[in-house]
C-alpha cells in the first residue's frame, strides 16, 4: 500500500489548485489522482476566452488558465497520476485507484480532498419523449468532440436550454460551418452571462426562444428534426405553440451536477440542494479529514473562485494533516448558516468563529430574479449586512463576507441569516 | 437615420438600449440604467469588436487539433474570415502555448496564437 499525507481526487483547476496550496502550507506528501490522459479537467475543452480575470486580470482561454496551475504544480514538484481512476474511499482514508500501469491499488491518506467536479445532466433525467436516435448530444460532449477531437457532430443544430455550455456551443457549432436553428429555454430566464446571450447567440442571428421546451424528438436512425413548443408557467406545454424544425442534432444544455458518487458511499452528507457536500468554514466534510472545492462542491460559472476555494481547502487539508482533528482544540460551536428568502444555498453551511478567517467569504446563489434588493446577513436576529444591489440572478454566483471579529464577539450567537429583501 | 436595438453586458440587468444612429455615430441612447450601458452602446453601434476562439488541425501530434485565439480583439464583420483562414492551415506538432500560428489574420493586424501544448 502507498502512503502519502493529502491524496487529491481529481485534476482539474480545483484539484490543482488544492494541490499547490496545500504545499505551500508545508505538507510534501500529496499526490493527485486524475482519470483523463491529463490535467486541467474540464478547462481543456473550454476553449473560448473569459477566464481568470480575477485571478490573473486578463483574460485567458481555458486551457491557458489551466496551464498556468499546471505550471505551478510541475513547478512544486507535486506527484500526480493520469489515466487513474479512483473508485473507492473509506473512512478510514484508504483510497482505491486502478489504472493501466499500475492496476488495482490502494493508497493511504491522512487526508482526502475530493474534487472530481460535476457531469452534465443526461437526458433521461429531462424526459423528453420520442425514440433515443443518434444526434442527441450534452452540449459538454459536443464541445469535447469539436475542440478537442476536431470533428463536427452535425450541420443542422437545436439545441435545448440555454445556459453557458449550450450558448457557448450555439456560437463553436456556427463557426465551424453548423446552422444553429434555436436556443430553447424551459425557463422564463436565461441562466446564462448576458454577455454569451450576445455574443454567442445575437452575433449570428440564432433566435432564444424562453419558456420553450423539446416537445417531440423525430427520426429513428438518426434525429430528422424536432418539435418545440411554448410552456405556461407551470412549465407545460401549451397545446397549438407548436413549432417543428429539421435538424440532425440536438445539443442538450440542461444543468451540471456535482458528481459525488464517490463521496456518498464514503459516507459524505450531501445537501439536497446544491447534490454536493455540506462543508464547515474549512470546507471540511462530516467526516473528519476529508475536504472538498471546486464543482464537486457546488457548480461554479466562474474558475476563479474554483481556485480561491481550492486554495482554502489545501490550506486546511495541510492544516489538518499538521495538527490532527483541529475542531478539537477550539472551544465553542459550528454555527449554522442558514439560507431564507430567495437565497437557496450557502457554502459553508457552518461556520467556527475561532476558526474562521479574519475576511470570511461565503458563497450563495439565489433561486429567482431579483431587482432592487437588498443582500442581507443577520447575526441572531441582528441585521448586519443591508447590500443594495440593482439585479441578482440564479446563473451568478453571489458572496457576501463576515467578520471574524463581529462573530466572535456577538453575544450568544446562535444562527447566521443570508437572505434577500 | 437608424434605430438598433442591443442588449447590454454589463451586468446581469441586461438593459435593452435603443440606440438611434445617424452617420455611423450614436446620437442619442435609450433604455440603459447606467454610465455602463452607454459607453457600451457607443462601441458597439461605432467600433464592435470580438476576440475569436477556434482550433487549428495538428499533423503528427497527440491531438487532432489545437485551441487557439485572436491575440487582440477583431472588428466583428471579419469573424468569418478569420475562421475561414484559419481552417485551411495545418500546423505540425509540437505547438506550444504563445505560439503565432497566422501573423496579420486577414488583415486584422492581430496575430493567432495557440492556446494549448500539443506534443
Ligand atoms: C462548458 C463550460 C464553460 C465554462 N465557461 C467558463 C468561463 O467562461 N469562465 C469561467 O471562469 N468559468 C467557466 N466555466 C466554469 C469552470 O470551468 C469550472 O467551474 C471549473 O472548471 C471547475 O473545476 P473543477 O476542478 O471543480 O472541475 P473539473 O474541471 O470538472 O475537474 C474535475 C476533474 O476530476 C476528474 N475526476 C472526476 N472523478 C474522478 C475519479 N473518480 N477519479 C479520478 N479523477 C476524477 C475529472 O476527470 C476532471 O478532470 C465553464 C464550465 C463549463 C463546464
Amino acid at each position: 500500500m502507498l502512503n502519502y499525507d493529502i491524496v487529491i481526487v481529481g485534476g482539474g483547476p480545483a484539484g490543482l489548485a488544492a494541490a499547490v496550496s496545500a504545499k505551500e502550507n508545508g505538507v510534501d506528501s500529496i499526490l493527485v489522482l486524475e482519470r483523463d490522459q491529463e490535467l486541467g479537467g474540464i478547462l481543456n475543452q473550454c476553449i473560448h476566452n473569459g477566464f481568470g480575470l480575477h485571478t490573473f486580470k486578463e483574460e485567458l482561454t481555458g486551457p491557458e488558465y489551466a496551464a498556468r496551475y499546471i505550471e505551478q504544480l510541475e513547478e512544486a514538484k507535486i506527484e500526480y497520476k493520469l489515466n487513474t481512476m479512483v473508485i473507492d474511499i473509506t473512512e478510514d482514508k484508504t483510497v482505491t485507484a486502478m489504472n493501466r500501469a499500475d492496476g488495482l491499488f490502494e493508497i493511504q491518506a491522512k487526508a482526502i480532498i475530493l474534487a472530481m467536479g460535476c457531469r452534465e445532466r443526461s437526458r433521461g433525467a429531462l424526459n423528453i419523449p420520442g425514440y433515443r436516435p443518434a444526434g442527441i448530444y450534452s452540449a459538454g460532449t459536443a464541445q469535447r468532440l469539436v475542440n478537442m477531437e476536431g470533428c463536427l457532430p452535425g450541420r443542422e443544430v437545436v439545441i435545448l436550454g440555454s445556459g453557458d455550455i449550450g450558448l457557448i456551443m450555439a456560437r463553436r457549432m456556427t463557426l465551424e460551418g453548423a446552422k444553429v436553428q434555436v436556443v430553447a429555454e424551459l425557463l422564463p430566464y436565461s441562466g446564462g452571462l448576458k454577455r454569451n446571450i450576445v455574443q454567442c447567440l445575437d452575433d449570428f442571428g440564432i433566435p432564444l426562444k424562453l419558456s420553450h421546451t423539446v416537445v417531440d424528438i423525430e427520426g429513428k436512425e438518426r434525429v430528422s428534426g424536432v418539435t418545440i413548443a411554448k410552456v405556461d408557467q407551470n412549465r407545460k406545454p401549451i397545446p397549438g405553440t407548436d413549432k417543428h424544425y429539421t435538424c440532425d442534432t440536438l445539443l442538450l444544455s440542461c444543468g451540471l451536477i456535482p458528481e459525488n458518487e464517490l463521496s456518498t458511499s464514503l459516507g459524505v452528507e450531501i445537501s439536497p440542494v446544491t447534490a454536493g457536500p455540506l462543508v464547515n468554514e474549512s470546507l471540511e466534510t462530516n467526516v473528519e479529514g476529508v475536504f472538498a472545492c471546486g464543482n464537486v462542491l457546488h457548480v461554479h460559472d466562474l474558475v476563479d473562485f474554483v481556485s480561491q476555494e481550492a486554495k482554502a481547502a489545501g490550506k486546511h487539508a495541510a492544516a489538518y494533516v499538521r495538527g490532527g482533528a483541529r475542531h478539537l482544540l477550539f472551544d465553542g460551536e459550528d454555527i449554522p448558516i442558514v439560507a431564507e428568502g430567495g437565497v437557496r444555498y450557502t457554502v459553508p453551511k457552518t461556520i467556527h468563529p475561532q476558526r474562521m478567517e479574519e475576511n470570511h467569504t461565503v458563497r450563495f446563489r439565489v433561486g429567482d430574479v431579483y431587482q432592487n434588493c437588498y443582500v442581507s446577513v443577520y447575526l441572531n436576529q441582528e441585521r448586519v449586512i443591508h447590500r443594495k444591489r440593482q439585479v441578482i440572478v440564479p446563473g451568478e454566483m453571489e458572496e457576501v463576507v463576515l467578520k471574524q471579529e463581529e462573530l466572535k464577539t456577538f453575544p450568544n450567537l446562535s444562527q447566521i441569516t443570508v437572505k434577500i429583501e | 437615420m437608424e434605430t438598433r436595438e442591443l442588449t447590454c453586458i454589463g451586468c446581469p440587468m441586461g438593459c435593452q438600449l435603443k440606440v438611434q444612429i445617424d452617420q455611423g455615430q450614436a446620437t442619442e441612447i435609450a433604455g440603459n440604467t447606467c454610465k455602463r450601458g452607454e459607453v457600451y452602446a457607443k462601441k458597439e453601434v461605432t467600433n464592435p469588436t470580438r476576440i475569436v476562439t477556434s482550433t487549428v488541425a495538428v499533423e503528427g501530434g497527440s491531438s487532432a487539433v489545437v485551441s487557439v485565439k485572436t491575440n487582440r480583439d477583431i472588428p466583428k464583420d471579419k469573424i468569418f474570415e478569420i475562421i475561414q483562414e484559419i481552417k485551411e492551415i495545418k500546423v505540425q506538432a509540437p505547438v506550444h502555448i504563445g505560439d503565432t500560428i497566422v501573423s496579420n489574420v486577414a488583415g486584422t493586424g492581430a496575430d493567432i496564437v495557440a492556446t494549448k501544448e500539443v506534443k
